[in-house]
C-alpha cells in the first residue's frame, strides 16, 4: 500500500483519514437491499404500464392529434436539462478554478450521467414504434434536430461516463486494499476498474491533462444538448415554440434544475453519508449562491419570452399568452414562476437560507417546478393551432396525462434514482485523491484560508 | 383530368386497342387483370410501355423487363401479387412531369362532408379520423361563417418532411407529399411542426386492421393503416396514377373541388367533370393560399366565399365519440 504520490506520513495520513471517511459507505447494508429493492419493485410495476402501453399503443396517454407531444417530452426535456449540471460543475466553475467544487463534482457528474442516460429512454417510450427505433441509424436524416439530439445527448453521456470514471481511477486504486469484509465481486470490481493503478507523478500528469481535454471538450457538447432539445420545438412555426431564444432559454433553466438537484443530493450524502467534514455549510453556501445567479438569468430569458411577445400580442401569442397567465393552465404557470423561481431567489439572498436544511427544502420546490415549467413549455402551445380543432371526440380537445403514463414517467425517476444509488453507494462518491491532494496544495501555499 | 371520361368508354376492353392505350390505364387492367409475368412486377412501376395479345394458341406476348417482345404460354403465367418494392418505389417517384395543384371553391361548401366520408372510407379510418376535415372558420367578430373543407396542403417547402428522422415523410416531384408508414417510427415531430394540423396519428389499432391484415402495403394509399404510425391525405395518389380525381374530389355533390396538374396549367371540378385554366380561375376569383406568410407554399388553393351558392346553415352539432381504447 504505497502511494508513491502521497509518500509523506502526513500526506499518507491525511489520505488514509479521508479514505476511510468515504468507504466507510461503501458496503452492501441492509439499508441499501431494502432500498434498491423498494426501488426495482417500484420500477416493475410501473414497467408494467409501458407494457401496456406497447401492446394497445399510445392511445393507452392521453395524447392526441392536436397535443400529440406531452408529459414523456417534458420529462425528456427535463432530464436532459437537469443533466447539463455535470458540465457547470466539474467544468465551468472548476476550469475557472474554483477549488471549493472538488468534493461536489463527483456528484455533479453521477447526476449528469444517470439523467442523460435515462433521458434517451425516456424518448423511446415516447415512440410510436419503438421497435423501429434502430431505423434512426439505418435511415437518419442529418437535416432532422432529432438526429442532432441522437448524437449529442450520446456523445454528453460518453463523455459524461468518463468524466465520473478518469478521476476515479485512482480512488479505486487507494481503495482495492481497505475494502475489507466488501463482497468479494466489488473487489474483483475495484481491481479491474483501477487498470493497475500505481500513483505515479508520471501517471497523475497523464490523467489530469485527459481531464483537462474532458472538461473543455464537455461544455459546446453540454450546450449542444440543450440547444438542440430547444430546437426540437423552436424549429417548427407553432406560437408558444417559435422563439429565437429558445436555446439559451432552455440552457438557463438547465442550470437552474441541476443546480437544484445537486444540492438535494449533496444534502442526502452529507447526512446519510455523514460526510460532514465534506460537504460543510461553505459548500452550500457557495451553491446557493450559484443557485441565485443561475436563477436570475433564467429569470432573465423568462421576462424576453413573455414580456416581449405580451407587448405586441400577435393573435397567436395573445391566445397562448391568455392562457398561460389567466386561462388554464394560469395557476401552474404562476405556481412554477413564483413558487419555483422567484421566490426561492428571493431567500437565497438571506444567508440564513442558505444553510444546508433549508437549502435543501428550496431546492426541492425550485426541482418541481423545473419539472413543471418544461411541462408548461411543451404541453400548452399545442392546445391552439392555428386551424381551430373542430369534430374530434372531447377528449382530444384539451390533453390530460393518464395514470399509464405517469406511472412510465415515474419510472423514469425510478431509473435515475437507482443509477445514482448504484454509483454513490457502491464506488467513493467524494473524490478521495482530490481531496487529499487539495490540502496538500494548500498547506504548499503556506495556509491561505 | 380529362381522362376520367376515357376512363369510362374502357370499361369493355377492346384488344385491339390495347396497343394505343396510355402506361397508366394499362397499369389499371394490369391489376385487375393480374396478367402479371414474372418479368410483370418490375413492369409495373418501369415505366415501360407493354404490349400483349393473345393468340388462339394461348400464347401471350409480353415485354420484358429489357424492352424484348416475347411470347409464352398462357398457362404459365403466374399471377404476382404487386410487390411492396414495387409499389414503394412509385410511391417514391411520382408521376412524371406532373405537379398537382387543388383548387377548394369555398363560396360552395355547404358542410355536406362527403368528401371526408368518401375519404375515411377510402383509406379505412374512423369518423373522427380525418386526412380532411371540413371546418368551421370565421376570421373576425363582424366577417361571416365559411366552411372550409382543410386537406393537408402539399406545400413545396414541407416543415413536416425537413423534421423528419427517418425519410418516412417526403415530398414527390409530382407535388405530393406523402408517408411511408413501415418506415415510420412515431416521434410525431411532423405533427408538432405541421401548421395546418394535417396529420393524424394512430394511437390505437387502426379499424380494420383485422381486415388488411393480408394487404400488401400501397404507400400512395397509407392502406393498411399502422398503429403507431403517422396517417395524412394523399391527394389520392393511387387514384390519379390510374387517371382518376381524387376521393374527395370525386364525392363532392356541391362542385367544392378542382383537381389538376399546374403544369398543363388546367384544372377538372369533381362535380361538373368541368375543366378550367387554373391561372383564369384563381385571377377572376381572388384565390389564396393559407399562411402563405409562413413560407410553406402550399399546393391547395382556396376561392373566398364571396356570393356564396348556399346559405350558412350550421346545422345540428355532430358529437364525435372515441372508440375504446
Amino acid at each position: 500500500m504505497n502511494e508513491i504520490r502521497f509518500s509523506s506520513p502526513k500526506e499518507q495520513g491525511k489520505l488514509d483519514s479521508v479514505a476511510s471517511d468515504v468507504l466507510r459507505n461503501v458496503r452492501i447494508s441492509k439499508a441499501f437491499i431494502i432500498w434498491i429493492g423498494f426501488l426495482f419493485l417500484a420500477l416493475a410495476a410501473c414497467l408494467y404500464a409501458y407494457i401496456i402501453q406497447l401492446k394497445e399503443g399510445l392511445g393507452v396517454t392521453g395524447l392526441r392529434d392536436y397535443t400529440s407531444w406531452g408529459m414523456y417530452i417534458a420529462n425528456f426535456v427535463f432530464f436532459v436539462a437537469t443533466s447539463l449540471v455535470g458540465m457547470l460543475i466539474s467544468s465551468v466553475l472548476g476550469l475557472i478554478g474554483y477549488n471549493w467544487v472538488k468534493p461536489i463534482s463527483r456528484i455533479a457528474e453521477i447526476i449528469a450521467i444517470a439523467f442523460a442516460a435515462v433521458a434517451g429512454l425516456v424518448i423511446i417510450s415516447d415512440m410510436g414504434r419503438p421497435d423501429r427505433f434502430p431505423f434512426l441509424f439505418r435511415f437518419g436524416r442529418i437535416q432532422s434536430p432529432i438526429l442532432w439530439d441522437v448524437t449529442v445527448v450520446t456523445t454528453y453521456l460518453v463523455l459524461s461516463l468518463l468524466l465520473w470514471y478518469f478521476p476515479l481511477i485512482p480512488d479505486l486504486a487507494i481503495s482495492k486494499n481497505r475494502l475489507h469484509g466488501r463482497p468479494s465481486f466489488l473487489i474483483k470490481v475495484y481491481e479491474l476498474l483501477s487498470l493497475r493503478w500505481e500513483h505515479h507523478e508520471s501517471q497523475y500528469r497523464i490523467l489530469k491533462q485527459a481531464m483537462r481535454i474532458l472538461l473543455i471538450l464537455i461544455i459546446p457538447t453540454a450546450f449542444a444538448i440543450h440547444t438542440v432539445t430547444s430546437w426540437l420545438f423552436a424549429v417548427t412555426p407553432r406560437t408558444g415554440w417559435d422563439s429565437t431564444i429558445f436555446g439559451p432559454y432552455f440552457l438557463s433553466g438547465a442550470f437552474v434544475s441541476g443546480t437544484a438537484a445537486v444540492i438535494i443530493a449533496m444534502y442526502f450524502f452529507r447526512v446519510n453519508y455523514k460526510l460532514e467534514k465534506y460537504l460543510t455549510p461553505f459548500h452550500f453556501e457557495k451553491m446557493g449562491r450559484v443557485l441565485i445567479l443561475v436563477s436570475i438569468v433564467y429569470i432573465y430569458f423568462n421576462l424576453n419570452e413573455f414580456l416581449v411577445p405580451g407587448y405586441k400580442l400577435k393573435t397567436g401569442d395573445a391566445i397562448h399568452l391568455r392562457e398561460l397567465f389567466t386561462g388554464h393552465y394560469a395557476m401552474l404557470f404562476w405556481g412554477v414562476q413564483l413558487v419555483g423561481l422567484v421566490i426561492p431567489v428571493i431567500l437565497l439572498l438571506i444567508k440564513q437560507m442558505r444553510r444546508p436544511m433549508p437549502m435543501m427544502i428550496i431546492s426541492v420546490f425550485v426541482l418541481a417546478a423545473s419539472w413543471l415549467k418544461r411541462y408548461i413549455i411543451v404541453v400548452p402551445g399545442q392546445g391552439h393551432p392555428n386551424l381551430p380543432i373542430q369534430n374530434v371526440p372531447v377528449e382530444w380537445v384539451v390533453y390530460k396525462p393518464t395514470l399509464i403514463e405517469t406511472a412510465v414517467t415515474i419510472a423514469s425517476i425510478l431509473l435515475v434514482l437507482i443509477i445514482i444509488t448504484i454509483l454513490s453507494k457502491l464506488f467513493p462518491v467524494i473524490p478521495i485523491w482530490e481531496i487529499a491532494e487539495d490540502d496538500h496544495d494548500k498547506e504548499k501555499l503556506s495556509g491561505n484560508e | 383530368m380529362a381522362k376520367e371520361k376515357q376512363e369510362k368508354s374502357n370499361e369493355k376492353p377492346d384488344l385491339d386497342k390495347v396497343v394505343e392505350e396510355s402506361r397508366r390505364d394499362f397499369i389499371r387492367r394490369l391489376s385487375i387483370a393480374g396478367a402479371v409475368s414474372v418479368t410483370g412486377a418490375a413492369a409495373l412501376y418501369s415505366g415501360h410501355s407493354f404490349e400483349k395479345a393473345k393468340h388462339s394458341k394461348g400464347m401471350v406476348r409480353v415485354l420484358t423487363e429489357d424492352n424484348r417482345l416475347v411470347e409464352i404460354p398462357a398457362d404459365q403465367i403466374k399471377d404476382l401479387k404487386p410487390d411492396i418494392k414495387a409499389l414503394k418505389a412509385r410511391g417514391k417517384e411520382g408521376l412524371q412531369g406532373k405537379r398537382w395543384v387543388m383548387v377548394i371553391d369555398l363560396s360552395r361548401c355547404r358542410n355536406a362532408r362527403k368528401c371526408v366520408e368518401a375519404c375515411q372510407s377510402a383509406h379505412h379510418l374512423r369518423p373522427y379520423e380525418y386526412h380532411i376535415n371540413t371546418l368551421v372558420m370565421k376570421e373576425s367578430v363582424n366577417t361571416p361563417e365559411y366552411f372550409m373543407p382543410k386537406p393537408c396542403q402539399h406545400c413545396d417547402n414541407p416543415p413536416c418532411v425537413s423534421v423528419c428522422p427517418v425519410d418516412a415523410t417526403y415530398k414527390r416531384q409530382d407535388g405530393i407529399v406523402l408517408i411511408d408508414n413501415e418506415r415510420c417510427i412515431g416521434c410525431r415531430f411532423c405533427m408538432a411542426a405541421c401548421p395546418y394540423s394535417a396529420r393524424m396519428f394512430h394511437w390505437q389499432e387502426p379499424s380494420q386492421a383485422e381486415n388488411d391484415k393480408e394487404k400488401v402495403y400501397d404507400v400512395e394509399l397509407n392502406v393498411p393503416q399502422k398503429k403507431g404510425t403517422i396517417s395524412k391525405c394523399l391527394f389520392s395518389a393511387d387514384r390519379i396514377r390510374e387517371g382518376l380525381l381524387p376521393y374527395c374530389v370525386s364525392a363532392c355533390p356541391n362542385g367544392v373541388f378542382y383537381f389538376g396538374d399546374e403544369n398543363e396549367d388546367a384544372v377538372t371540378n369533381g362535380t361538373t367533370k368541368e375543366t378550367v385554366m387554373l391561372s383564369e380561375l384563381l385571377q377572376k376569383n381572388a384565390g389564396y393560399r393559407l399562411q402563405v406568410e409562413l413560407g410553406t407554399n402550399p399546393r391547395v388553393y382556396y376561392l373566398p366565399p364571396k356570393n356564396r351558392l348556399f346559405e350558412f346553415e350550421r346545422g345540428p352539432e355532430k358529437e364525435y365519440r372515441e372508440e375504446t381504447i
